[in-house]
């Protein structure tokens, strides 16, 4: 067992336990406080998988940006004066057989299928290749890319803000 | 047993299950958002996997780098229909949300 195989179990055990406890707590701030380890856990893998950029991007984008967004989520929308913030699940059974059948068989296909496996190559110029695949090969899903962000932007805005609009047609 | 791309791609199936699993049973409209973010975390780990063991050069990571860029916007929308739909019904347990209009 190299020290790859290492790094990648020990990688895997944070994921697969964080995972479980973001499904599996009743608090939600425990919830999204483990999601901060998965999304760690997960850049670990890109890295072991020799893409140190979306290793990099994953933790700038998810730890930085989506799950503070989440955690402002959670504190928005609970009365965070009560001290039980507490969710419950529902249909549990029917979900475990749904999620394991799901799960198993992906598991089943994936180890069983005969893949037809190249030699991993080292590159060690990432970065730069993908900046030069984003503005040549790859130019309008970039550009489509930045139209949807901005979209996004100006829609949530305007969701968040549905309330106020109303009342100000209101008073015209 | 070394690692080859069986393993990652069976933590990626994993993964994918739990996102499932979470999308179906909580009654949090956050955490149902935490299990599609966990859904999309494992769909990134396959397209880098290939590109890594299939020589297929950089497009898988490219592509990832797309789902991380929509994810992003995903989340900032949704989360505003839920700090909206918090506003309207006071609660965002999505089973209690059965209203077309006010």
């Amino acid at each position: 067992m190299t020290t790859y195989d290492l790094i990648f179990y020990l990688f895997a055990l944070i994921i697969l336990v964080s995972a479980f406890i973001v499904v599996a707590a009743r608090n939600i701030i425990y919830s999204a406080f483990s999601l901060l380890f998965t999304f760690f856990g997960v850049a670990g893998i890109y890295v072991l998988l020799n893409a140190d950029f979306i290793a990099v991007v994953q933790v700038i984008i998810y730890v930085g940006g989506i799950l503070v967004l989440i955690i402002f989520g959670v504190m928005l929308t609970n009365k965070i004066t009560e001290v039980e913030i507490k969710t419950e699940s529902f249909q549990v059974l029917p979900s475990i057989i749904i999620s394991g059948i799901i799960g198993g068989t992906l598991v089943a296909i994936f180890t069983k299928t005969n893949w037809k496996v190249a030699e991993p190559q080292i590159l060690d110029k990432t970065v730069t290749e993908i900046g030069r695949f984003l503005v040549s090969h790859y130019m309008i899903l970039f550009e489509l890319a930045g139209i949807i962000l901005l979209v996004a932007l100006i829609g949530s805005v305007m969701i968040a803000r549905k309330e106020k609009l109303e009342t100000e047609e209101v008073e015209k | 047993m070394t690692v080859g791309l069986n393993h990652f791609l069976a933590l990626s199936a994993v993964l994918f299950s739990l996102g499932i699993y979470a999308v179906l049973t909580r009654k949090n409209a956050i955490q149902v958002l935490m299990g599609i973010e966990l859904i999309l975390n494992s769909a990134n780990i396959n397209f880098i996997a290939f590109a890594h063991y299939g020589n297929f050069g950089l497009t898988g990571q490219v592509i990832s780098l797309f789902v991380i860029i929509l994810a992003a916007a995903e989340a900032a929308i949704a989360l505003a229909i839920v700090l909206n739909i918090y506003k309207q019904y006071s609660t965002v347990n999505v089973d209690e949300i059965d209203g077309l209009k006010e």
